[in-house]
């Protein structure tokens, strides 16, 4: 009662009676508005435009949200002692110097690789543009397979772009905004990935599985030579995904009487479920001029 | 007395229920997440019924849907039905106490939910399972407590 009197006690003539026909009309409007849209967005992307239009009113939530976040990280990370952070030094140095000094290695291999792929009369493509990302802290939906990073068109971030971290492929960009993107997991189970085991280049789709950090490969036959352990890399087929980077280890091979398919089950080497730091990679047009790479090399 | 307008209170509760949507959770309590959004219209539509109605709903249903990354138009229909059934029972429901009106809302969120269930598992491949519905416990349990949070804030903004 209390309500009603503040109610009509702060203004003196409030209709008594919404117009209930007119909220009628505009609920059936709305919903055939919604199920057009609906089929609309389920049959293809013609909406994507829409999308990050919206996104862009949404953003300052998911930036509000990963805020707390981003604070304690900072916080952590002032509050390290002196002598954490010479040790923290000194490893990233010495891993710094491996990487380095592997990369070396990397390219006399890629120059080697180059000319003989000019030999073959085949391009590659070998340098590759990488924007590296954060991942907000947002929840979409429950036991949903999307993550939201913090770049977007404004960046360079397009559809369909590639997405690693430091152990391998997590997923591609499915939707983008201005300042944001959604990415699509590997591990959703409307994610193809065109692969092949890097043993013997046995060629497979991994397609996300039930469980949560699963993938599984499709049409291997019973008697493909495939063993548990294999690694699994991007075959580079389909031209979305980068050749050659690691998906995962075969975790298990389960071969059914009568079943013309054996199930293979597939760990992903990236972590997919827990990254926080994402790299957007993205492929340049190939340019094999001698010079450039000379100039690459130390 | 100044003009009674105050749009920014009824934008910022929106703001903060769609920050309490985004807001991580540990797995166990995902499905317990209780539908702030849902909660927030349903209150505007109680107090304010010739100002936030059915068509509000479905603009802000718009946004959760690019927020949750869902199909768009999914949420916003359902929270353009949220809308129109509380619009439709304001009179009644305004008057309840507190715990009947937590029985009415925890319904309304209980039939949206239903519908989101239904829409992800025709539409989408991740397949949700009845826990799904779990938020809509939460949300009527929440109710009381909203209810006077919001009721003071819409007092002390003069929100009209």
């Amino acid at each position: 009662m209390g309500l009603w009197r503040a109610l009509s006690g702060a203004h003196a003539i409030k209709p008594l009676f919404i117009n209930t026909p007119s909220a009628t009309a505009r609920f059936v409007t709305c919903a055939i508005l919604s199920f057009l849209l609906i089929s609309i967005d389920h049959a293809n992307d013609h909406l994507a435009s829409i999308r990050s239009a919206l996104s862009v009113v949404v953003y300052p939530v998911q930036v509000l949200v990963n805020a707390p976040v981003e604070a304690a990280a900072s916080v952590a990370g002032s509050m390290k002692s002196r002598q954490a952070l010479l040790d923290e030094n000194e490893r990233l140095r010495q891993e710094n110097l491996l990487l380095s000094s592997k990369s070396q290695r990397f390219l006399a291999l890629e120059r080697e690789n180059a000319r003989l792929r000019e030999l073959l009369d085949s391009s590659v493509v070998f340098d590759q543009q990488v924007i590296a990302a954060d991942v907000l802290a947002i929840e979409t939906t429950p036991s949903s397979r999307q993550i939201v990073v913090d770049k977007g068109s404004n960046q360079g971030v397009y559809v369909g772009q590639p997405l690693l971290d430091a152990y391998g492929v997590i997923g591609q960009v499915a939707a983008v905004g201005p300042f944001s993107s959604t990415a699509l997991l590997i591990t959703d189970p409307r994610h193809a990935l065109p692969v092949l085991i890097n043993r013997n280049g046995l060629r497979a789709i991994a397609v996300g599985g039930d469980q949560s950090n699963e993938l599984n490969l499709s049409f291997i036959s019973t008697n493909a030579d495939i063993k548990t352990g294999d690694l699994v890399v991007t075959s580079g087929l389909g031209r979305r995904f980068p050749a050659g980077y690691p998906v995962g280890r075969v975790k298990d091979v389960t071969l059914e009487p009568g079943d013309p398919f054996a199930t293979v089950s597939v760990e992903p080497s990236a972590r997919v479920g827990h990254t926080r730091e994402v790299l957007l990679v993205g492929p340049r047009p190939p340019v094999l001029d001698d010079e450039r790479v000379s100039s690459l090399a130390p | 007395m100044d003009k009674p307008n105050r749009l920014w209170v009824i934008v910022l509760s929106f703001g903060v229920a769609f920050t309490l949507t985004a807001v991580p959770l540990p797995a166990w309590a995902l499905a317990w997440r209780p539908a702030w959004i849902a909660m927030v219209l349903v209150y505007w539509c109680l107090a304010l019924p010739e100002r936030v109605g059915v068509l509000s709903g479905w603009a802000i249903g718009l946004l959760l849907d690019v927020l949750h990354g869902s199909i768009l138009g999914q949420h916003a229909f359902g929270l353009a039905f949220v809308a129109y059934v509380s619009l439709q029972y304001h009179q009644r429901v305004r008057v309840y106490p507190l715990l009947q009106q937590a029985v009415f809302v925890g319904t309304v969120t209980l039939a949206y939910l239903l519908m989101m269930l239904w829409i992800y598992n025709l539409l989408g491949s991740v397949r949700y399972g009845l826990s799904y519905l779990f938020g809509a416990l939460t949300t009527a349990l929440l109710w009381p407590w909203i209810y006077v949070v919001l009721r003071d804030i819409r007092r002390r903004a003069r929100v009209a």
